[in-house]
């Protein structure tokens, strides 16, 4: 418990933050510093979005896994953590 | 057939026959056999023989055998009385018994009898019962024909090649047996028919042991398509998604506590943090997909290529003989909505001592030649304006001070090209004829401002106000109902500015009344007099007066040329009052039923219009003023004193005009310089151009880039000046564009691709150029980089103005050290002076008294030679 709170408590003293969400493997939301629609909405899109290109990397290459994913787009970036059964979602805005 | 006898002859034997008693013996027609003699009977002979006429001889029978003896017998008798008389040779020496007697009733040889002489033509004639005389005629007709030569055309050879023949010789072949050689051999014919035993014949027969037993026979076959009939039902209804509604799965309380607590979130926490920083961290320092090079490249793709042409291309030129001559252009406008449209006002020049009628004149790209449509004006026009609301209405200020109004809505068609009049299939330029000049159209204008409350001076700009709002009699802005232009603003270099209503006065609509009774009668002799302003015509008076005292002294500023802010309505004002207005301006009324509204109307008041405008005057100054009419304490109207005043300029200033796309800004032309201003700044112009030596005749911005704007020379010149890039010299000159100097740029924008600039010069002429692409495409980001110039301009000028006042104060400090010193020496250059004069006076005394001593000196030097 304390685990956790700490580290969300990092994360979210970074410059340029702007949400954490923690999911389990299924894309159901655990803990999240975001708003209910939001959090879900997320979750869900990006389980599938974790799926598929931990899929991609295993069928190129069976030893390999996917360790992280970054998702840059015009606003924000999305930085995804996957895990056997849990990944953390940070959404950042970028400095410039 | 014999051929007919003569009638005579004929005629005489019908009388003959008729008399019958008639001796005189006819000569025998030359056309008779020789085997037959006529003769002619007597009646009485008739009966001895027994011949008479119709009785013993008829047609039918016709012949009459005589004995011999008895003819003879008859002869001697009568001797020569007898008929038969002519014929006794014939009958002494006929062989026969019998003669014939042949009863002709038909006269064939002139007489009724004839007698046979020969016994075969006897034969003849009894055997066969036709006549004997036809007969020989018949035998000629009814010869066989008899065979011809064989003539030979070509048929021979075709038998030949048909016939079967001996083509070559019969080849014997003697067969001579061996053991018989030498025996004489003979052939014969021997016929294949005759012997049995020279040939075998098989006869066909059924045999029946044996068949043959067909293997093949030859069969056809088509193919048919089965077709079998069956059929199906499915059922109607089938279940299909139409909407799916989910809800996210959520974690219930409990669970999540659960989880939370879990030892495996907290390890999946610890090994995900240390990357999750890292990664942001990398992106707070720096960004990795921002492009450097990239983003250095200023200009636009096009720009590369070095084919696009940099200089001002001539697209076309319009003069007229009739009208340009010895004219001076004043004014240039193109038409707000034709295409390709442009209207040149024409000026006499000052030298012209005979007064010419002036015209305002359209010229069309679809026609170079010639004019298209000409506005009469009662004089000289210098400026002119189109209606921004209605382009068929055209304002213009006259060289007397008279405002004019015109009206084109029923000529339009002449200008938009579509009449087939204004089109000329061919023009015989060396035809002397003045009557076959094709007339170009000319419409006269409809109303002309009162004499008296005119200018006095010509008057040189001429603007109607926006359609967004319209102005009181003291000049407070007010909302526009119908969003038409309505008033037009004017000024003059007798020191006013007016402002003008086109709508019917109020107060006067009585006064008016009368005056459009006389103004019938005229109206009908001029039949292209618009009614649009007929109110106004004559009668017309200013809304009111701006006049622009001086600021520094007394008396006022001559404005030649004005610029007023074009004012857009917000739209966050109230919305019913905007519905209201929408309502009111779906029916844009004429301008004859409008009237101008008194001013206790209720049309709010509109605060955000700026009212106060630049003008330049002919010294060359720059003012800007507002033209609210004040009440004074004592209840005076007047104008307040300008706000600011510069003498940039040093001649007259002949072009305003507001950048396109900076409200703000202003370009002001005047002798051998030009000045950008911004409206905030009162300090002095932002931008001002260094003295050229050509003088500046006018100038016009870009309508698309907002940093480039073009200036006209006296020389014929245009200079382009690109505000980004330089300042104090422009970015090209194009020289000679016209001969003379260039009296009026306007720019127009035509099409996407197709931008023109109107050049218009002191012959009459003008020239439309088309604008290079570089000149007309706007660089990326050059609206804020110019406001950004101009910012920095403001704060330049700003500041020189701090450092100027410091500096100047400093410069009062050294120039009042300056005059002290100066002070100074010029009493220490007195003293020397006197010295000088004392010294130079002893010397003279000296020489009067030497020379008066030596004895050569007899007169006294005059003493007026001093030194001064």
């Amino acid at each position: 418990m304390a685990e956790v709170e700490e580290t969300l408590k990092r994360i979210q003293s970074q410059k340029g933050v702007q949400g954490i969400i923690i999911a389990n493997s299924e894309g159901i939301p655990i803990k999240t510093t975001l708003d209910n629609s939001s959090t879900v909405q997320y979750a869900a899109l990006i389980h599938q979005l974790v799926m598929k290109a931990r899929s991609t990397i295993r069928d190129m290459d069976p030893q390999n896994d996917l360790t992280f994913l970054r998702v840059r787009s015009k606003k924000n970036e999305i930085m995804i953590a996957p895990d056997k059964d849990y990944f953390l979602i940070v959404i950042q805005n970028p400095s410039d | 057939m014999p051929p007919k006898r003569s009638k005579s002859a004929k005629s005489s034997a019908g009388k003959k026959k008729k008399g019958g008693k008639t001796q005189s013996p006819t000569p025998p027609p030359p056309d008779h056999p020789e085997d037959i003699f006529p003769l002619v009977l007597t009646s009485a002979t008739q009966e001895l023989f027994g011949c008479r006429t119709d009785e013993d001889v008829t047609r039918e029978n016709p012949y009459k055998l005589l004995k011999k003896d008895d003819i003879i017998q008859d002869m001697r008798m009568r001797a020569t009385v007898s008929d038969f008389t002519p014929a006794r040779q014939i009958v002494l020496d006929y062989p026969e018994e019998e003669l014939l007697l042949v009863f002709d009733r038909d006269f064939t040889y002139g007489v009724s009898f004839y007698l046979v002489v020969t016994p075969e033509a006897k034969e003849r004639m009894l055997k066969p019962p036709e006549p004997e005389t036809q007969e020989e005629a018949e035998t000629e007709i009814n010869k066989t024909p008899e065979p011809k030569e064989w003539i030979s055309l070509g048929s021979e050879q075709e038998v030949d090649e048909e016939s079967v023949g001996q083509t070559r010789e019969k080849a014997l072949q003697y067969v001579r047996l061996q053991r018989e050689v030498g025996k004489a051999v003979s052939f014969s014919d021997c016929s294949a028919a005759d012997a049995k035993e020279h040939y075998l014949e098989c006869a066909s027969y059924q045999d029946s042991r044996f068949s043959i037993t067909q293997m093949q026979r030859d069969c056809g076959t088509q193919a048919v398509p089965t077709l079998q009939s069956s059929s199906a039902q499915t059922h109607r209804k089938f279940l299909r998604n139409l909407a799916i509604q989910y809800v996210p799965r959520v974690f219930s309380k409990e669970e999540v506590e659960s989880i939370l607590q879990s030892e495996s979130l907290n390890t999946f926490c610890s090994t995900v943090t240390s990357s999750v920083l890292l990664a942001l961290q990398q992106e707070v320092i720096t960004n990795v997909f921002f492009d450097e090079l990239k983003a250095l490249s200023t200009e636009e793709d096009g720009d590369w290529s070095g084919k696009v042409s940099k200089g001002l291309s001539l697209h076309q030129a319009f003069t007229d003989q009739m009208y340009s001559k010895h004219k001076s252009v004043g004014s240039v406008h193109w038409h707000p909505t034709i295409h390709g449209v442009i209207a040149v006002a024409l000026k006499g020049k000052q030298e012209e001592l005979l007064v010419r009628p002036a015209f305002i004149v359209f010229y069309s790209f679809s026609d170079p030649s010639n004019p298209q449509l000409l506005l009469e004006c009662p004089d000289d026009i210098f400026a002119f304006d189109f209606c921004p609301s209605n382009p068929n209405i055209i304002v213009g200020g006259c060289s007397n001070g008279q405002v004019v109004l015109w009206d084109i809505s029923t000529h339009v068609t002449y200008i938009q090209g579509t009449q087939p009049s204004s089109k000329k299939a061919s023009v015989n330029i060396f035809d002397l004829d003045d009557d076959a000049v094709i007339k170009t159209p000319a419409v006269r204008h409809c109303a002309v401002s009162a004499l008296e409350s005119s200018h006095k001076a010509p008057i040189t700009d001429v603007q109607w106000l926006p359609p967004t709002f319209e102005v009181t009699r003291l000049g407070a802005p007010v909302e526009n109902l119908y969003n038409i232009c309505v008033q037009v603003v004017t000024c003059s270099p007798d020191c006013t500015v007016m402002f003008w209503d086109v709508r019917k006065p109020k107060i006067l609509s009585h006064m008016v009344t009368e005056s459009n009774q006389n103004g019938d009668q005229t109206a009908l002799n001029t039949p292209f007099v618009s009614e649009m302003f007929k109110h106004l015509d004559r009668t017309w008076k200013p809304l009111f007066r701006v006049s622009l005292p001086n600021i520094h002294s007394s008396g006022e500023y001559a404005p030649l040329k004005f610029s007023l802010e074009h004012y857009t309505c917000n739209s966050s004002t109230n919305a019913e009052h905007s519905d209201e207005n929408e309502a009111k301006a779906e029916v844009t009324p004429e301008y004859s039923q409008l009237s101008a509204p008194s001013a206790k109307s209720g049309l709010r008041g509109l605060d955000d219009v700026n009212t106060k405008f630049y003008a330049g005057t002919d010294c060359g100054e720059i003012i800007y003023t507002d033209w609210k009419i004040e009440k004074d304490d004592s209840g005076h109207l007047y104008n307040s004193k300008p706000l600011l005043c510069f003498r940039t300029h040093h001649c007259s200033v002949n072009t305003i005009q507001r950048s396109p796309f900076f409200r703000d800004i202003v370009l002001t032309v005047g002798n051998c310089n030009f000045a950008i201003w911004k409206e905030e700044v009162m300090d002095g112009p932002i931008i001002l151009s260094p003295n050229s030596e050509h003088e500046c005749t006018a100038g016009c911005w870009s309508p698309t880039r907002p940093a480039v704007f073009f200036i006209g020379k006296e020389d014929g010149s245009i200079e382009v000046w690109n505000l980004l890039e330089k300042i104090s010299e422009p970015m090209h000159v194009h020289a000679h564009i016209t001969n003379t100097r260039i009296t009026c740029i306007r720019a127009w924008t035509a099409a996407p691709k197709q931008h023109f600039l109107a050049v218009a010069d002191d012959l009459g002429m003008l020239r439309i150029i088309e604008i290079p692409k570089t000149l007309y495409n706007p660089s990326r980001k050059e609206s804020s980089n110019v406001q950004k110039r101009f910012g920095s301009e403001t704060d330049r000028l700003q500041d020189y103005l701090k450092r100027g006042g410091l500096w100047e104060q400093g410069l009062n400090k050294q120039e009042a050290e300056k005059l002290k010193k100066e002070v100074e020496s010029e009493k220490q250059k007195s003293k020397k002076l006197e010295v000088n004069r004392k010294l130079y006076s002893d010397f003279l005394a000296l020489e009067e008294s030497q020379l008066r001593h030596t004895g050569l000196q007899t007169h006294t030097i005059p003493r007026s030679a001093h030194i001064h």
